[in-house]
């Protein structure tokens, strides 16, 4: 990280200012079901205003995590404070905390109106405050034309909308959507994204989502946790996780990536050589791995990274990092092409190139014989 | 969906309808017959309303009847309710299978076996701690509760299987307590099976006459009891005409539990 001027403020990472307290913390949490640990000694710092994600597949254990921050579930062991609350044992009536469920669980039998009022009528708040802030959070999500409709008279996007509404009402300190947007078709998606973003940024609520969308993740999150196991594998901005990713799993689960197992020849402090048997050439990287020569490693290298050019063309001018092959497949995407080539030792190697000019014909094509390399900056060595 | 049916169709289905309905029908057109004999059509009259209405002992019957029914449909529905709400939302407790074959029991029990054992079990109990005293409505009334309360808890059960239980975590994390979010969120939502649950389990209690044969005292005669001994003694048309009101009675109950439940179906299905 490059050096910080005293002034720099941590409004976009809240988790780099050294005097920020975090807000949600998760400590040694472990949560058991039958014999099978579904967390497994988590522990997770989370800063106020952050729309903090959780990815991971299906089984990973971060819909448990979830329970446990919303308190449908007690962690076996472990603390977990809000604010600098101890929250452990609290029952989910007497937290500051509000869920946004996947299913968005609206009262079937109350409109619109009642459904957002119900968690305030809970508060005994008077009833002009509770039709103020039903009427403002409704007006925040564009559904106070539907005040009075029933749930059923409502549409999938519309019925995530006041689920939001109802879980923002309450003001909670912090809010957690369990998968909030995997019943909405593609279209409806990217634009409730970057809303959830906008309202989010306007209420400055903490949130903490559930997903196992990563496009999904990278495009609203602050920080996203891969989860696997019951484990967190990796912590970072989005980016951080894309570009550096700390293991293969992490690196194979965001994304694609093609991967080469190898050995280390040299570590220089700017320079890693790799030799892999997959590969005709030596693989460099542009920085150092710390891990002595002779150690086994994998690469990495995102399909985009890849440089793609036809053998015809003569080969290009570079020592290291490069393969030769041909063309078994094209992904036609519309935007991107991804080319699937199989190298001489059976390898199968993906390229993404965009379409940048509109083409009847692809500039390389099905059977072509092709050289593929990529920059040493744009290796990742993986050593678990 | 408008299909029409063939003529062989129609004719079965009329012929079914029929056979279910047309002695009813009878017994309803000879309530109004002014003829003694039930059998032969003299001219309309209501003269067997009006000297029904005159007959005290018939109306007192009917009273103890509707009492009965009253107070054990409601004991009923509480209890199971309560019952329901076990089996569905308290998991897989030790004993849960037999616990609910327990419940269920009433519902396959010949009615004589289980009149005989109640009147058994009262009579006995009165010699241990001398309660009930005598039977009478107190105990038409348990035994009527034993057996709709198998019924009321499977109605009640098949809606709580498919009740959301996200809604009452929704609830409770939106600050409701246990107790509230069960009275605002699932009270209202099984309501409908509740109140087809007390209807039935209301009709069953108005129509026995088995159980509470065996377990009314002197004093306490239900309706259908009165009804049969009259029949043993030669039917008089005053019975259509109590029959008449009891099936009106009925079919305006069953009517209403029939459309609570289509209601709320249809309410799930949009």
């Amino acid at each position: 990280m490059a050096s910080k001027s005293p002034k720099r403020s941590y409004k976009f990472d809240p988790w780099l200012d050294p005097k920020n307290r975090p807000y949600i913390r998760i400590e040694n949490v472990s949560k058991e079901f039958d014999g099978t640990m579904a967390v497994n000694n988590l522990s997770l710092s989370i800063y106020q205003g952050e729309f903090f994600s959780i990815l991971g597949g299906s089984g990973c254990g971060k819909t448990t995590l979830l329970r446990m921050l919303a308190g449908f579930e007690t962690p076996t062991s472990g603390k977990i404070y809000i604010d600098d609350i101890d929250m452990t044992t609290t029952p989910p009536y007497e937290r500051p905390v509000n869920m946004m469920f996947q299913s968005y669980a609206l009262f079937p039998h109350m409109s619109v109106g009642q459904n957002v009022a119900f968690g305030l009528k809970q508060e005994k708040l008077p009833k002009a405050e509770i039709k103020e802030r039903v009427d403002g959070v409704l007006d925040l999500v564009q559904m106070s034309l539907f005040m009075n409709r029933m749930p059923h008279q409502l549409s999938g996007g519309q019925r995530q909308r006041v689920a939001l509404a109802r879980s923002l009402v309450k003001q909670p300190k912090l809010l957690l959507l369990d998968e909030p947007l995997a019943s909405l078709d593609k279209k409806l998606k990217e634009r409730t994204q970057l809303e959830l973003v906008t309202i989010q940024e306007r209420v400055g609520i903490t949130f903490i989502m559930v997903s196992h969308d990563q496009e999904e993740s990278m495009t609203m999150s602050t920080r996203i946790a891969v989860m696997n196991e019951g484990q967190i594998k990796q912590v970072g901005p989005p980016h951080e996780i894309y570009e550096f990713p700390n293991s293969r799993f992490v690196a194979d689960f965001i994304g694609s990536i093609n991967m080469f197992e190898g050995i280390i020849l040299e570590d220089a402090p700017d320079h890693v050589i790799i030799q892999s048997d997959s590969m005709p050439s030596e693989l460099c990287i542009s920085h150092s791995a710390t891990i002595p020569p002779g150690a086994s490693v994998t690469v990495g290298v995102r399909p985009e990274k890849v440089k793609i050019s036809k053998m015809s063309h003569g080969k290009p001018d570079v020592i290291y990092n490069y393969t030769s092959g041909v063309v078994d497949d094209i992904e036609y995407l519309g935007d991107v092409s991804i080319y699937h080539v199989l190298t001489e030792n059976g390898r199968r190697i993906l390229a993404t190139l965009p379409n940048l000019v509109r083409l009847t014909e692809q500039p390389v094509t099905w059977e072509d014989k092709v050289y593929l390399y990529w920059q040493p900056e744009n290796g990742i060595v993986l050593t678990v | 969906m408008h299909k029409k049916l063939s003529s062989f169709l129609l004719t079965w289905l009329l012929f079914g309808y029929a056979f279910l309905y047309v002695p009813i029908l009878i017994l309803i057109a000879f309530s109004f017959n002014k003829s003694r004999l039930v059998t032969i059509w003299d001219g309309f009259s209501l003269k067997w309303y009006r000297s029904l209405f005159d007959n005290d002992q018939l109306l007192k019957a009917a009273w103890v009847s509707l009492k009965v029914a009253t107070l054990s449909a409601t004991f009923a529905l509480i209890f199971g309710t309560l019952a329901a709400l076990v089996l569905v939302r308290f998991g897989r407790f030790k004993g849960r299978t037999f616990f609910s074959g327990l419940i269920t029991a009433p519902l396959v029990m010949p009615e004589v076996i289980t009149g005989l054992s109640l009147l058994i079990f009262f009579v006995s109990l009165k010699q241990m701690i001398g309660w009930p005293e005598a039977r009478g409505v107190v105990t038409i009334t348990i035994a009527h509760t034993t057996l709709a309360m198998a019924y009321v808890t499977s109605i009640v059960q098949a809606r709580l299987f498919g009740f959301d239980n996200t809604l009452i975590e929704a609830a409770l994390d939106l600050g409701a307590r246990p107790l509230k979010s069960f009275f605002v969120i699932t009270l209202p939502l099984i309501a409908p099976a509740l109140g087809a649950g007390w209807l039935l389990a209301f009709a069953l209690s108005l129509d026995d006459l088995v159980i509470a044969s065996f377990v009314s005292g002197p004093g306490s005669t239900t309706l259908p009891m009165v009804i049969f001994s009259s029949v043993k003694l030669g039917v008089t048309p005053q019975v259509n005409a109590l029959a008449t009101l009891i099936v009106i009675f009925v079919s305006i109950g069953v009517s209403l539990s029939g459309w609570l439940i289509f209601k709320k179906s249809k309410e799930k299905k949009d």
